[in-house]
């Protein structure tokens, strides 16, 4: 994975120090409230309900045991023992005092990490693909190009105050694992005629008014990635609405001009920017590509396929294919490029349990994992569970042993236990509704009854507002935290997708109180266990039936 | 094309400037007037105004003012970055909502004169101007980037 060097070190002090001084002129008086709000947001760091929030950035999910050590570290030593794993790959900790800030970020920049940019109207953390670099089916490792833009919008001298946040997702592969369609910028890594180039879909996002980025331009080639992405940026920023926040996002402007005209001012813009030369030199791509080369993987005679391990723990009693470990490697594990691997998902779920939190013994057992089976890397997943990119087929009964003593063991990805779930009202001042407890209670419940894995394949996402920071517009099933009268109510909606196949969700009818809307869940479910083909998810079952017989189970 | 008499800001509300020419002593005015009128030497733009407009007179101006009313919108930026890229060597001077902060950004993007609403602090300023010693991005300033320095010869 990628190293900072001495200039990629010296930038990330140089931000430590500039905050450091911020804040001694907060509190010399010489900032106020407003002045400084912009310049901590930029630094990650939010006021909540009930502490500041700071959020650590992951660029494009991927770490190693020494930074995952570290986020530990600063869970115990300046937060309460956890952290919360985004759906944007990053963490957060909820309970930071702002005296302790700068000293936090001084200790993650001696891992080489940082806050930068994980809020304010600039561009965030790239996210990208969580199984990049390990993937069957990828056509390159998307790293190296996310890793060119975090470079070039790290303090970008011109985009820093642009009329509202601006999220970028970078891919490499037909399926999309990181929802990237519902983003500012989604880029997909393409191989044409053997020449490497960007795809470009530009003004998706959910939040108040979701919506699905259109394709821009199907062919970027690489030497010109970034001078294509400046002028993105430079016609958002020059024509995007700041008369109105709730309007300033570039789906807006996208909307509003249509997807025709942006192009046009796009294209006008970067014939400019090739004029001026704002290109990095060619030769950055490659040094960078280095260090995301394969790791030595060992020749496929010293692992297993999946068979062989299936036989070899048939004897093991602690190790049974039915249930436990075997559900295990079927639900949680994914294909790998490398024959006798695959990549491995830690879920964040427990039934029960807080989408995407981790304690910090938990974050030091999965350093632990990944310095031993992993090739030392670790990846964040937008769905709020960790992975261990790396892992040989042989060493999955280890793995797994370690991760069940540490409540890590849960056989549910991509299942209704796997819910996203915003903070809500436990944390966040923005919210209507709590979404926290009612993930635990749903996936409780899922649990318990035995469901799980006979729903297969089923994404719920759950949103305390109408911000959608729980992705409930492409839910499969998605949950809208209301208020209605002073009361939390819960609306319904079906039929959302974030993969290749995006889709919103559409809404069910009348929304629920708390128990209403965990009934209206099992009973969507069984309209689906009724109806369902052969093979058919959740998912392909609504679009083929349509919302009406869900509808009529649910308020008919 | 309204009232210009007031427009702009005058040499002595300049607190830090990074040229060494007289600056220009008259008014400036709209980017509207520039286009009806031949003469004006100074220009000030608003963040709704298009830079672009000002590229045919270039040649005749002498200081262009950016007016950030807020510090949050940052039309401002671009539009010293146009200016720049299309070859403006005259005074590029950042008004109103000038903070510290902003400082290190808006050198990057071409201004080579600030006139901030409330003087700044000259050391917190210092401090500002040299917060980068290197840089990632090419911008107007013409720094040779990180990359650049990466793969020097
Ligand atoms: C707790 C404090 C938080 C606050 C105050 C907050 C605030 C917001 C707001 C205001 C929006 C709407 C932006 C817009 O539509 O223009 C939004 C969207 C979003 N937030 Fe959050 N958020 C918080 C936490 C989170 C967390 C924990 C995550 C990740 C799990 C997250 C991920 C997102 C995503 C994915 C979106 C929607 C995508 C988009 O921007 O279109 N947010 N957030
Ligand atoms: S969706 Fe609403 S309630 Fe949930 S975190 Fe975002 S802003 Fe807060």
């Amino acid at each position: 994975m990628y190293r900072y060097d001495s200039y990629d070190q010296a930038m990330v002090d140089a931000r430590v120090a500039e905050f450091r001084d911020q804040a001694r002129r907060r509190l010399e008086g010489k900032l106020t409230e407003d002045q400084f709000k912009p310049l901590r947001l930029t630094n990650g760091l939010y006021l909540q309900l009930h502490a500041y929030m700071l959020r650590v950035a992951i660029p494009y999910g991927t770490l190693d045991s020494r930074q995952m050590a570290m986020l530990a570290t600063i869970a115990d030593k300046y937060d309460r023992g956890y952290g919360h794993f985004t759906t944007r790959q990053n963490i957060q900790y909820n309970w930071i005092k702002l005296e302790d800030c700068a000293d936090a970020l001084a200790d993650l920049a001696t891992v080489e990490m940082h806050a930068i940019q994980t809020s304010g109207n600039c561009i965030r953390n790239i996210s990208s693909d969580h199984f990049a670099g390990a993937a069957a089916d990828e056509v390159v490792d998307p790293r190296p190009y996310a890793e060119l833009m975090r470079q070039w919008s790290s303090f970008h001298p011109e985009f820093t105050y642009l009329p509202r946040k601006f999220k970028i997702a970078v891919i490499a592969s037909e399926k999309d694992r990181a929802a990237m369609r519902l983003h500012d910028i989604g880029v997909r890594i393409v191989k044409r005629d053997g020449e490497v180039g960007a795809q470009f879909y530009a003004g998706g996002g959910m939040g108040r008014t979701p919506m699905v980025a259109p394709l821009i331009r199907d062919f970027v080639p690489i030497d010109q990635f970034i001078t294509y992405a400046e002028a993105c940026l430079r016609v958002y920023n020059r024509y995007g609405r700041r008369d109105n926040k709730y309007k300033a996002r570039i789906k807006i402007l996208v909307h509003e001009l249509g997807a025709a005209e942006y192009i046009r001012q796009v294209e006008e813009e970067f014939a400019h920017l090739l004029s001026v030369g704002v290109e990095p030199p060619r030769e950055e791509l490659a040094r960078i590509a280095e260090y995301f080369a394969l790791p030595p993987f060992r020749h496929p005679s010293e692992s297993w396929d999946l068979e062989q391990l299936q036989s070899k723990v048939a004897g093991d009693p602690s190790f049974r294919w039915d249930d436990g470990f075997g559900q295990w490697v079927r639900q949680n594990t994914h294909p790998h490029k490398a024959p006798g691997y695959v990549s491995a998902v830690i879920s964040l779920k427990p039934a029960g349990g807080i989408p995407g939190d981790a304690t910090s013994d938990q974050m030091r057992v999965v350093a632990r994992l990944a310095k031993e089976y992993s090739f030392d890397e670790l990846r964040v997943m937008h769905t709020q569970n960790l992975l261990l990119p790396h892992v040989r087929i042989a060493d999955l009964p280890a793995v797994w042993a370690a991760l069940d003593a540490a409540g890590l063991g849960s056989a549910n990805m991509d299942t209704i236990e796997d819910i996203i779930a915003c903070p809500g009202l436990d944390y966040c001042s923005l919210a209507n509704a709590r979404s926290i407890p009612l993930a635990q209670r749903i996936s409780e419940r899922f649990a318990q009854s035995g469901r799980t894995e006979l729903v297969g394949e089923l994404k719920l996402k759950i949103s305390g507002c109408i911000n959608a920071c729980g992705h409930h517009h492409a839910g499969h099933i998605g949950i809208l935290g209301v208020d209605k009268k002073g009361k939390e109510n819960f609306q319904l909606s079906l039929g959302g997708s974030e993969a290749e196949d995006v889709s919103l969700a559409k809404i069910t009818g009348p929304g629920f109180d708390e128990d209403g809307v965990i009934a209206a869940v099992e009973t969507v479910t069984e309209v689906y266990l009724a109806s369902r083909t052969e093979g058919e998810r959740f998912l392909d079952t609504y679009r083929r039936i349509g919302m009406e017989p869900f509808k009529e189970a649910l308020y008919g | 094309m309204g009232d210009t008499q007031n427009l702009g800001t005058s040499p002595d509300e300049v607190q830090f400037r990074f040229r060494d020419d007289e600056p220009v002593d008259h008014a400036a005015v709209t980017v509207d007037s520039v286009l009806d009128q031949t003469n004006a030497a100074a220009v000030r733009i608003e963040p709704g105004d298009d830079a672009r407009l000002l590229l045919p007179f270039l040649d005749r101006l002498a200081l262009v003012e950016v007016n950030f009313p807020v510090f949050g919108d940052g039309r401002g930026y671009s539009a010293a970055r146009i200016l720049r890229e299309a070859g403006y060597t005259g005074e590029l001077r950042a008004v109103g909502a000038v903070l510290i902060d902003l400082l290190s950004h808006m050198r990057r993007c071409g201004f080579d004169s600030f006139a901030p609403d409330k003087r700044l602090d000259e050391e917190d300023a210092a401090r500002a101007f040299a917060t980068w010693a290197n840089v990632y991005q090419r911008a107007a300033d013409r720094r040779a980037t990180i990359a650049d320095k990466r793969h020097e010869a």
